[in-house]
């Protein structure tokens, strides 16, 4: 059934699928249209899940993890300053090697507070042990839903998945949505049963995870990181099922017209589709441009992208995100993986644009395409670019004056 | 690929309008994305929503920069700078707007647009028994702007106003059904707009940002008194009216405001600021005597 679905439709449609048990939740724009649907569904009688609303995220995810644990299927929601607040738990549920399935719906981070996406709230949680799949259309959200199901739930894994969504740009965009049939769903999410023997409330026990000492602290640090690892592998496997059933193809790295192109902009997120339009008119003008996209950015895709990436004249790293004192994060990420590489991109140039869902727009793309293509023609990279305009600057003065002048009269 | 762009006020049912021309355009067969925008989440603050649909998928996202045709629910937004209406406006945009007026008091320069059509907002209300309509009214006019089938915007209609009462889903439908009539006779007007990729293209004003001090780079503003200065009443769409006669001067007005804009006389004589009372309506709600009416701010009563 095709239907229009916003991002957070998709993702309630995807818990519905997978038939989760349990969801405690907590609401915070612009994640809470997906449990307010799942309530309904709930109260409606559509379909059977136990909803607790929980009093922080910080319990809701230490809820989520408890309750994995004991083996039912479990989805919970977050976004934004919520995922943060959940921070401890996000770094301590991985290590209980209890999978789940956590959507984050991205939304920039405080100060100043706002509403629209930017990717720091979710990469907050990259070294955490979460595993992550990053949507660019509410097609592959309700997708990459049931993939997170059956990466967290495979025996080589066993470790929580967040599934990442922009903000507005996806959770609040009705897009064209085939549904997957719940039939040939439930063929692909077979149940494996209790993932930790023994927890039941008939049966009451305690888990115990403290160690003492580096020695037995490391062992239990490199198996989950060695679990991760094999997302890559369990990613690959299980894409290829999903294909066979549901007729749709997802790589952990996707390349669009990127085979033959000179200049590649790499980035991750729904602003992604937006590099695909600018790649088609760089195209008609006569300059072979090409995306490659990460949709698993934990673990990470190194050999998916080296390979992608070998030859290439220049690559346009693009960070909806920046680590502040240090730049984008992608951009790191990716030149770690490329310094061994002997047939490496001849230039990585630096794009730090998109914050709090500033828009990149046609232009932003050709420019960075031209300034890419300048760097590798000339072999002389230039400072990271803090995509902001003239204009943008001019606006924000005049903004700065009212403040001064407010403040002036305060003080009076 | 079309591109369309709504303007109204949160609560003028601007993403319901995008929605329903959205689910239209998707019976007929097209690619279609639809998605509102809006900063603060709250009635009457200028909202926008952006509807494109095309043959091929869409790739595109979020703002629209240069619409085939803006729609206005709120003649107020027009001298908004904030609201942006007239944003990316070029001579082959088609501007509808929600009006009393005629075309031509709107004063639109005509050089700067390819054509301004006024909807009658009487075909949004229905006499003495009014509720407000305005987006069904606005998503028909578009529809048959677009020379879309009135039935596919009629199935439309119901499919995403299923949750509404019978009896005013059936006054949308009517209402929609004028405004779509009334419109019809200009379906070829709106054209869409396309793109050529060799044409170049402008290129961005990127500057090199520098470092600000700190006492005025930091997100903080310390004014005495903002929320007096300014008229949060602009945003309010429906306006609570209190009859004094029935009022038995109880204060649960005064008390339940939220924004503090009821005051009391000496008597204990309710009177509201209408230049900060938003409309939330919460004093109608509270009032034991019922002695609080509800008019919209077009004139009409709910």
């Amino acid at each position: 059934m095709r239907k229009l679905l916003t991002g957070n439709g998709a993702a309630a449609w995807g818990m519905r699928l997978a038939k989760a048990d349990y969801l405690p939740a907590f609401p915070i724009t612009p994640q809470t249209e997906i449990i307010e649907t799942i309530s309904q569904w709930i109260e409606e009688g559509e379909i059977e899940a136990t909803m607790v609303t929980m009093d922080s995220e910080h319990s809701m995810i230490t809820a989520a993890g408890t309750a994995a644990a004991t083996g039912v299927r479990v989805f919970t929601a977050t976004s934004s300053q919520g995922l943060l607040y959940a921070m401890e738990m996000i770094y301590t549920v991985p290590g209980w090697r209890a999978p789940f399935v956590l959507v984050n719906v991205s939304r920039a981070l405080s100060s100043p507070v706002t509403l629209e996406p930017d990717h720091n709230d979710i990469l907050a949680a990259r070294d955490s042990g979460f595993l992550q799949i990053h949507c660019s259309t509410c097609q592959e959200v309700v997708d990459a839903m049931l993939l997170a199901y059956r990466l967290a739930e495979d025996d080589r894994i066993r470790l929580p998945v967040i599934v990442n969504l922009d903000g507005y740009y996806l959770s609040f965009t009705r897009e064209p949505v085939t549904l997957p049939e719940q039939e040939k769903t439930d063929q692909f999410l077979k149940r494996t049963g209790p993932e930790v023997k023994g927890f039941c409330a008939s049966n009451p026990c305690s888990q115990g995870v403290a160690v003492l000492g580096g020695s037995q602290y490391s062992f239990f640090r490199y198996e989950t990181h060695l679990a991760s690892c094999n997302g890559i592998k369990v990613f690959s496997e299980i894409a290829a099922e999903f294909e066979s059933l549901f007729g749709r193809r997802y790589q952990a790295v996707e390349s669009y017209r990127a085979y033959d192109a000179d200049i590649v902009f790499f980035m991750i997120g729904s602003f992604a589709t937006k590099a695909k339009d600018a790649v088609n008119q760089l195209r008609s003008r006569g300059i072979k441009a090409g995306l490659v996209r990460p949709l698993l950015l934990r673990p990470f895709p190194e050999e998916a992208i080296i390979k992608a990436l070998q030859n290439k004249k220049g690559v346009a790293v693009i960070d909806q995100n920046i680590s502040l004192g240090k730049g984008g994060i992608l951009y790191s990420e990716l030149a770690s993986i490329l310094y061994n590489v002997k047939k490496r991109p001849e230039v990585l140039v630096s794009f730090i644009g998109g914050l709090g869902g500033r828009d990149l727009t046609p232009e932003d793309f050709f420019e960075m395409a031209k300034v890419t293509t300048e760097a590798a023609d000339s072999g002389v990279t230039p400072p990271p670019r803090l995509l902001y305009t003239r204009e943008e600057l001019a606006a924000m003065h005049g903004l700065q004056e009212i403040a001064l002048y407010s403040d002036t009269q305060t003080r009076e | 690929m079309w591109r369309i762009r709504f303007h109204g006020r949160g609560g003028q049912g601007m993403k319901t309008a995008s929605r329903i021309l959205g689910t239209t355009f998707f019976l007929a067969g097209y690619e279609v994305q639809d998605s509102p925008r809006y900063g603060a989440e709250r009635r009457g603050a200028p909202m926008t929503a952006y509807v494109r649909a095309g043959r091929e998928p869409i790739f595109e996202r979020g703002i629209i920069t240069h619409p085939d045709l803006i729609v206005v629910a709120d003649r107020s937004l027009l001298s908004l700078p904030l609201a942006g209406v007239f944003q990316g406006l070029t001579k082959d945009t088609v501007l509808l707007i929600l009006t009393e007026d005629t075309e031509q008091n709107l004063h639109i320069p005509a050089a700067t647009v390819k054509a301004v059509l006024a909807l009658p907002l009487s075909l949004t209300t229905d006499g003495a028994m009014s509720r407000t309509r305005e987006s069904s009214a606005c998503a028909a006019a578009a529809a048959a702007l677009l020379s879309l089938p009135l039935p596919l915007l009629l199935q439309s209609l119901q499919e995403e106003l299923h949750k509404t009462a019978s009896e005013l889903l059936q006054q949308n439908l009517t209402g929609a059904k004028a405004a779509y009539e009334r419109m019809f006779k200009h379906q070829n007007l709106v054209r869409q707009s396309s793109v050529n990729p060799e044409a170049g293209y402008e290129p961005p004003h990127w500057i090199d940002l520098q470092f600000e001090d700190a006492h005025h780079s930091a997100p903080a503003i310390h004014g005495e008194a903002t929320s007096l200065l300014v008229k949060t009443g602009a945003w309010r769409s429906m306006r609570p009216v209190i009859d004094i006669a029935r009022c038995n001067r109880c204060g649960l007005c005064h008390t339940f405001c939220p924004d503090g804009v009821i005051s009391l006389s000496n008597e204990g004589v309710p009177e509201i600021d209408y230049d900060h009372c938003k409309g939330c309506m919460i004093c109608k709600v509270q009032c034991p005597m019922h002695a609080i009416d509800v008019q919209t701010e077009h004139g009409g009563t709910e």
